[in-house]
């Protein structure tokens, strides 16, 4: 076995070589990878050459303007940055927890028998269609949230500017509840594979100095999961920036930038779902494919952003125990 | 072997050649898609060479598409402006099918009837009145209790030809919206939430209380939602029905483009926001066939569709303005 890896030449030396199976497997591999990274840019320069119009006009102005009039043709997009920021935010403060607690229990916690089960009923949970999330969101989350959780949480936090203001139900907490539900699978699923991975080694070790159980979970298996959880909450935040159906019918649908997460607000995919159809003036049209722009350009941004943050934090290879 | 198979081909071909029914194409307002639905399906009994296919996008998608000519004929319930006409490639008219009510809604404990003028709608639309019991209000519903509950505006948040007509009868009636907002599909509303749709609007106003909306008569009536009367430009207080939008199509002054607007009509018993519905088509036909088969069933839809339009809430157009749409679609030319 040992001899035959020391012996085999490396693929572009066969290659070179003319083995014809080799090449073109290398050939078809390179062209699938060059397909995906060619779409993605195809998409840039396509929603940059509709969106020229609106860039020539409003330049920076747009990402900092709050005014959005079809009427006046002044477009402004800061309420729908501020909107898809602030949900994906939310949903992410209650799936991360949540998801990485499920995860933990799935693995640390619950007995074998069972975990097959409750793993297959949160993939379940994925395979929801998010018009299906809208149309639940607005027939039983909505009244529930409008008549019960946001006034006990007025009751309660009342004096906080975030829980201010008149409640309808429809809100950006709404929104951003709706996307955590949407979200936990994905984080959850993922998490766990991360938690699978840890060698058992790292418990035995814990458990040999001493530690309970708890600290076993923090020091060992969260200590060397972090990175890999954190990759789940990125690929969470990801498909958070994108939901368009459900948090277009849960969000309340008004471009105002407000303090309180009772009111209603607007996300830039929202807005495009909303009124591309029967956007008919160039302008218009245009101004919402810049938003669709800077929803892509936020998506990447993101990622790089966590790559970046990844690499300083918890440098390359195996960390080091917290 | 070869002969059969090539036979049995041939007879296939052949079979699904004649029974090919001519496919005529048409996107654009969700107000009329209902009519023109029936329109066609009884219109199939009459001549089954033909089959229409609509595609209820919005207005505004209707407008886009027979631009470009993708569709053979566009629905929309605002008229297409001077700019728009020109971007088109050719002399595009419009022919006016229906008119239809939209109706100011509510939600108020107890479902009390209330009077509503123009100015007053505007202040709340504008986020000026804030308050059930505002005396604005108040002085117009004597002997109602109205709470002392916020008003939650609710609009569309999709662009519409509903919001058009509203927009132009607020823009109408108040300088101060004129001013500040406008006319159009779509709008930058100074206050309240918005719904996807009429049924999003619908159902926003049936599930919060205090809350006041418009969406077309249809939709009010399905839902079971209680709407406002309206004052109108003779003073009296208006209910909408299908014959009140009959009274303000005949106060309305109508150009020889057919575009025209009948919000704030005169006349007694005119619903003061009532809007048409057009369909938009080419003077000139590219397609023979097709040109000739679609001026046979406009001229169908104007003798025998009006009829079949009024059960459905639609009120039909007066006389006098059929003639002259006859005559219209006469000169199409295919």
């Amino acid at each position: 076995m040992a001899s035959v890896a020391e012996d085999a030449p490396s693929p572009a030396l066969r290659a070179h070589r003319g083995h014809l199976p080799d090449y073109s497997f290398r050939a078809l591999a390179i062209l699938a990878a060059g397909t995906i990274v060619a779409l993605i840019v195809l998409v840039g320069a396509v929603l940059y050459s509709g969106s020229r119009l609106s860039i020539h006009k409003f330049g920076w102005h747009f990402l900092v303007s709050s005014r959005w009039d079809p009427v006046t043709e002044i477009f402004g997009a800061l309420p729908y940055i501020y909107g898809t920021f602030m949900s994906s935010m939310i949903a992410l403060v209650i799936a991360v927890p949540l998801g990485v607690a499920t995860a933990l229990f799935l693995t640390e916690m619950a007995p074998t028998r069972i975990r097959q089960p409750v793993v297959t009923v949160i993939e379940m949970l994925a395979s929801v269609p998010s018009v299906i999330f809208g149309l639940w969101g607005i027939f039983v989350m909505i009244p529930w949230l409008r008549d019960h959780l946001f006034q006990w949480l007025r009751a309660g936090f009342g004096w906080l500017p975030l829980f201010s203001g008149p409640i309808y139900g429809v809100s950006m907490l709404a929104a951003g509840i709706v996307v955590a539900i949407m979200i936990l699978p994905i984080i959850t699923s993922v998490s766990r594979e991360i938690l699978r991975s840890v060698p058992n080694l790292q418990r035995e070790a814990a458990y040999a100095l001493g530690a309970t159980h708890w600290e076993v979970i923090r020091i060992a298996v969260l200590g060397y999961a972090r990175r890999g959880i954190f990759g789940a909450a990125i690929l969470g935040l990801g498909r958070a920036l994108g939901e368009t159906m459900a948090v277009t019918m849960v969000i309340g649908n008004n471009p105002e930038i407000s303090r309180s997460l009772f009111a209603p607000g607007y996300t830039l995919a929202s807005v495009v779902a909303s009124e591309f159809n029967e956007a008919s003036s160039p302008m218009h049209l245009s101004a919402l494919m810049e938003v669709g722009l800077v929803l892509l350009g936020t998506t990447i941004l993101v990622n790089v952003a966590a790559q970046v943050l990844l690499r300083t934090l918890t440098g390359s290879g195996n960390r080091k125990i917290a | 072997m070869k002969k059969i198979l090539s036979f049995l081909a041939l007879a296939a071909l052949s079979a699904t050649a004649a029974s090919a029914q001519m496919l005529i194409n048409g996107a654009g307002s969700t107000f009329a898609a209902p009519l023109y639905q029936k329109w066609f399906s009884e219109y199939a009994k009459v001549d089954p060479s033909v089959r229409f296919n609509y595609q209820a996008i919005g207005s505004g998608g209707g407008k886009k598409q027979i631009t470009s000519e993708t569709v053979d004929f566009g629905g929309t319930d605002g008229p297409m402006s001077d700019a728009e006409l020109a971007a088109a490639p050719r002399t595009l008219w419009h022919i006016p099918t229906a008119a239809g009510a939209v109706v100011v809604s509510y939600n108020l404990p107890g479902d009390p009837a209330l009077k509503l003028d123009g100015p007053t709608l505007a202040d709340i639309f504008l986020g000026k009145v804030t308050k059930w019991n505002d005396a604005e209000i108040a002085g117009q519903n004597a002997g109602v209790a109205l709470p002392d509950m916020d008003i939650v505006v609710v609009h569309r948040s999709d662009g519409s030809g509903t919001t058009y007509i509203f927009s132009d009868y607020l823009s109408n009636v108040s300088p101060d919206w004129k001013a500040k907002v406008g006319t159009g599909t779509a709008v930058q509303w100074p206050a309240g939430l918005g719904g996807k749709g009429n049924a999003g609007v619908a159902g926003q106003i049936k599930q919060s209380t205090g809350a006041v909306g418009y969406i077309e008569l249809a939709y009010a009536k399905e839902n079971h939602l209680p709407f406002a009367d309206l004052k109108n430009a003779a003073g009296n207080y208006i209910t909408p029905t299908t014959d009140s939008v009959v009274a303000a199509l005949a106060g309305a002054t109508i150009p020889d483009d057919f575009r025209f607007s009948m919000v704030n009509a005169p006349g007694d018993k005119a619903y003061p926001i009532a809007g048409a519905t057009w369909m938009l088509v080419y003077q000139q036909q590219k397609d023979h066939d097709k040109g000739e088969k679609m001026v046979q069933f406009l001229k169908w839809a104007y003798t025998n569709g009006q009829k079949l339009g009024a059960a459905m809430d639609y009120a039909p157009l007066p006389d006098a303005v059929q003639t002259r749409v006859l005559d219209r679609i006469g000169q199409i030319k295919y």
